[in-house]
């Protein structure tokens, strides 16, 4: 198995799959504010598109099937941000902030 | 890039499939650097920068998978769509001079980082020990499959999928609506 033919191997989309899921996850426990979670979330969809589509290539019978499921976790993703960023954008105007430490509100 | 062609010998870096091999493997680089940028930078506007060259290195995976129709669809949706709204989000509401320094708690770091490894490691732990059997193609997976798809076997969820959009556009505007009278 050459470094060059790295891109007809499974293992090489599950494994840069699992390091971008690692760094999603890593993101969303690290970042301040809403918007950085936001964004580490979009990480973590990423990386489950990714294993989608090198499983639809590599093992599935019906190719078509992955790359529906691809183009559906995107319409998600884009209801997601739509919904997750009108969110951060009425918190703002309450708080002035987007950082998760000043929304203690419920905090007794 | 034909799905049966199966390539065994290593080739040259200076042929075809070894320029190929190439492209893959700087492409996989500028993925897991836009990554890396995305989760670790301080600045949101960098760690969108970022989120924009990982996306752009995932349609690159994408069309190295035989979907050059997905590739394009992540182009367009993710880099040209999500992102740009998550920059105007970052525009309106992240003043950067009210930012505080410093990680989110005092353990989120080094926790965050452990947490993060111990899921990196076993997702690839998994993949490493478990053999994946691989089927014949029924067909080539082409934009006309992919359509012929939405339409008959997935119309189900074509057809939640568009309700679930209206929705999230309608809720949306409520929502940021809502607030603004105060």
């Amino acid at each position: 198995m050459s470094l060059l033919t790295l891109y007809n191997n499974l293992n090489t989309f599950l494994y840069l799959a699992a390091l971008l899921f690692g760094m999603g996850v890593y993101g969303l426990m690290t970042h301040r504010t809403l918007i950085g979670m936001l964004i580490s979330s979009e990480l973590i969809l990423a990386a489950a598109s990714i294993n989608f589509m090198a499983f639809n290539r590599f093992t599935a019978p019906d190719p078509a099937t992955g790359q529906v499921f691809t183009l559906f976790i995107m319409a998600i993703a884009a209801a997601e941000a739509a919904i997750g960023l009108s969110i951060v954008i009425a918190v703002y105007r309450n708080y002035k902030s987007v950082d998760t430490e000043d929304l203690v509100d419920l905090k007794g | 890039m034909n799905p049966s062609m199966v390539i065994t010998e290593a080739p040259g870096l200076f042929t075809a499939d070894g320029l190929t091999g190439l492209i893959f493997l700087v492409m996989m680089a500028v993925t897991l650097t836009g990554g890396i940028i995305a989760c670790c930078a301080e600045r949101l506007i960098r760690a969108i920068a970022g989120l924009i060259v990982c996306f752009i290195g995932v349609a690159a995976l994408y069309y190295f998978l035989n979907s050059p129709f997905v590739a394009m669809m992540q182009m367009l949706i993710y880099v040209g769509a999500i992102c740009i709204t998550i920059a105007f989000a970052i525009m309106l509401a992240a003043p950067e001079e009210s930012r505080k320094k410093g990680p989110a708690g005092p353990l989120s770091g080094p926790l965050g980082f452990i947490s993060a490894g111990l899921v990196t490691f076993g997702l690839i732990a998994m993949a490493m020990r478990t053999t994946f059997t691989s089927y014949p193609k029924i067909n080539n997976g082409t934009v006309e499959e992919i359509g012929i798809a939405f339409l008959t076997s997935h119309s189900m969820v074509f057809e939640l999928i568009s309700i679930v959009l209206l929705i999230a556009i309608i809720g949306a505007l409520v929502i940021a609506h809502t607030g603004r009278s105060k």
